[in-house]
């Protein structure tokens, strides 16, 4: 596995505690392949507004939300389902760590923004749809609207950003151990 | 400066910090099912790399659709018993054998204090009742758990609770949890491990401690631990009897496990539990909790009793408690599924499986289905269950469903009635 594209269109999900049956739902699991999860991405989340099939939801390449995203199982196939819908950027306040690890463990970003960041990306999308451009190695996203621009500096961990650049912990591992 | 308990498995585990802050540890256990680990057998086989580190540190179990219900699930199984016939793997259990993960590994005496476990399974972190580090992951690491024997984690920090007073009569593990996770808040513990200690524990059986450590990951928790005592001592005792002397030589040896009377805590809470209400959430978040009492009097379409947090003997047992000489409402469907074999059997030993099916419950054989929403007792739109088990997110046990969870007590006193119900007010009945 090579390092992946980040950034692109984005869907903004205003609420916290997005968890992982809402990315999805249970009755997917029994699929033994990620590429057979795609049409069931956030099927089931329950956020006022939403729809999962709408063109923004399809044609997303980076999900901005809240505090805590991803809390719940343990269920990598709530990153497959991001990852084959051409989601490899995650953006939100806080996550839930299994999710979190997962999302770098196979070579995506779960970046971390300060609520007050993240409120300043909400607000962009009054002026229009958003768009996310992700610089790795600078640590920094830029986010833009109709023209107007908010770049955003991030924190990753040296492991964390080590996935990312390996491709994943399985490359990672196998290098190493 | 002391040591946590979590700092002590570290230490003792650590075999590379590639960067600082990142701890690889070196697994005692990595625990397997058939929803989470065929795709990692498969990439595992795409990579050339269909090896295992260890076929006797490797426990496999089918214990989420089982016996399989479509053809789909039979492939995971398929892919998971090969899998483990390839590799030898000491321990496989499969049907006729096969219980609920975090039920049937501890009853086999797989888990030690000390231990680092790793599982694609977020409720792990039940296995921390022993006084060991589990924690669930994704299937990538669960992965190269299987390939390496390791798995990175960010150095834990450790939030001290201590649970004081003594539990009310009709009170449980699992309201002490739901009380807990309300405090915490379902991000409250992320990136932490939680210690529990104070009286309540000790007075806790091991299914107790596992009803409390299971629902840890509720709040976020990487594991939840309980310090290992003679209660630990006296259920690992018919595993472990060849390897220590006597009992005190087997508790002075896990002692060493103990937090340091220094330790650094991360935070520290007490709660004296000496009038907890039982309770029960309300919503889609398991840190939505109330008192049975303020919600009493709601309508409920199915009871399930079962699962990794509460279908051991114990939770059957204080079920059945209830359910003798009653039948449940007319209205009310109830399903029942004893965790593993051992405890299916014991039931009936006991008579408990005649009480179940003399008060109207349906019961099933050991496997994870209904609770989230796979098999066995899913919910249709609409339809509201009052469950033994750990998640009542959105359409966890069918699309449009409600769960309310809750203790064994309650759900038995809501299936004879229909409506939550504190079980203290039957329990009364029952006494007088």
């Amino acid at each position: 596995m090579s390092r992946k594209q980040f950034g692109g269109p984005a869907l903004l999900l205003d609420r916290s505690d997005i968890n992982t049956d809402e990315i999805i739902p249970a009755k997917y699991l029994t699929e033994v392949t990620k590429e057979a999860l795609r049409p069931y991405m956030l099927e089931d989340l329950k956020l006022e507004g939403f729809d999962p099939a709408s063109a923004e939801a399809r044609e997303a390449r980076v999900v901005v939300s809240r505090e805590n995203f991803g809390c719940g199982s343990s269920r990598e196939h709530a990153p497959w389902v991001f990852e084959v819908n051409g989601v490899h950027t995650i953006i939100a306040e806080s996550y839930a760590r299994i999710f979190r690890q997962n999302m770098f463990n196979g070579g995506m970003l779960a970046i971390e923004l300060s609520r007050q960041d993240i409120d300043r990306i909400f607000d962009l999308r009054r002026l229009g749809a958003v768009e996310v451009r992700v610089d790795v190695d600078a640590q920094r996203v830029v986010a833009s609207a109709a023209g107007h621009e908010l770049g955003f500096d991030f924190e990753v961990s040296p492991f964390d950003k080590a996935l990312v650049k390996a491709g994943g912990w399985v490359e990672f591992a196998d290098a190493r151990y | 400066m002391g040591q946590t308990i979590a700092e002590k498995i570290f230490a003792a585990h650590l075999r590379d910090e590639p960067f600082p802050g990142t701890r690889v540890l070196d697994l005692d256990r990595v625990l397997c099912h058939e929803i989470t680990t065929p795709v990692a057998i498969a990439d595992l086989q795409w990579r050339g790399k269909d090896r295992v580190f260890d076929p006797d540190k490797i426990k496999a179990v089918i214990d989420h659709v089982t016996p399989a219900k479509d053809s789909k699930t039979a492939i995971q199984a398929k892919m998971l018993r090969d899998w483990a016939r390839r590799h030898e793997l000491k321990d496989f259990f499969d049907v006729g054998r096969n219980g609920v993960c975090h039920a049937i590994f501890p009853e086999k005496g797989f888990i030690r204090p000390g231990f680092t476990v790793i599982m694609g399974d977020s409720h792990t972190c039940t296995h921390g009742a022993f006084g060991a580090f589990a924690a669930g992951v994704g299937t990538t690491d669960l992965e190269v758990g299987i390939l390496k024997g390791v798995c990175a984690f960010r150095e834990p920090k450790t939030i001290r609770i201590n649970l004081n007073g003594q539990l009310p009569e009709g009170v449980y593990a699992k309201d002490v949890i739901l009380f807990v996770i309300g405090q915490l808040g379902v991000n409250g513990a992320t990136d932490r491990v939680i210690e529990f200690h104070g009286p309540v524990i000790e007075a806790m059986s091991m299914e107790s401690r596992m009803t409390l450590c299971n629902m840890a990951i509720e709040a976020g928790g990487t594991c939840g631990i309980c310090p290992p005592d003679a209660v630990t001592v006296d259920y690992l005792w018919p595993f472990i009897a060849e390897e220590f002397t006597d009992r005190d030589a087997a508790l002075a040896d896990y002692s060493r496990w103990l937090p340091d009377a220094d330790a650094e805590y991360d935070k520290v809470l007490d709660f004296d539990l000496s009038a907890l209400q039982p309770h029960v959430t309300f919503d889609y978040k398991p840190d939505c909790v109330k008192p049975v009492k303020e919600m009493a009097g709601t309508r409920v379409d199915q009871v399930y009793i079962g699962s990794c947090t509460n279908g051991r003997i114990e939770d059957l047992r204080v079920a059945a408690g209830i359910l003798k000489g009653r039948r449940i409402a007319d209205s009310v469907r109830g399903i029942v599924s004893p965790a593993t074999p051992q405890i299916f059997r014991q039931a009936m030993d006991e008579g408990i499986m005649d009480v179940f099916m003399d008060a109207g419950f349906c019961v099933t054989n050991p496997t994870c289905g209904a609770c989230l929403g796979m098999s066995n007792g899913v919910l249709a739109e609409g339809e509201v269950c009052a469950s033994t088990t750990n998640r009542n997110f959105n359409g966890r046990m069918g699309k449009g469903g409600m769960v309310h969870l809750m203790s064994p007590a309650t759900a038995a006193a809501t299936a004879v009635t229909g409506v939550i119900t504190d079980a203290r007010a039957l329990l009364k009945e029952t006494a007088a």
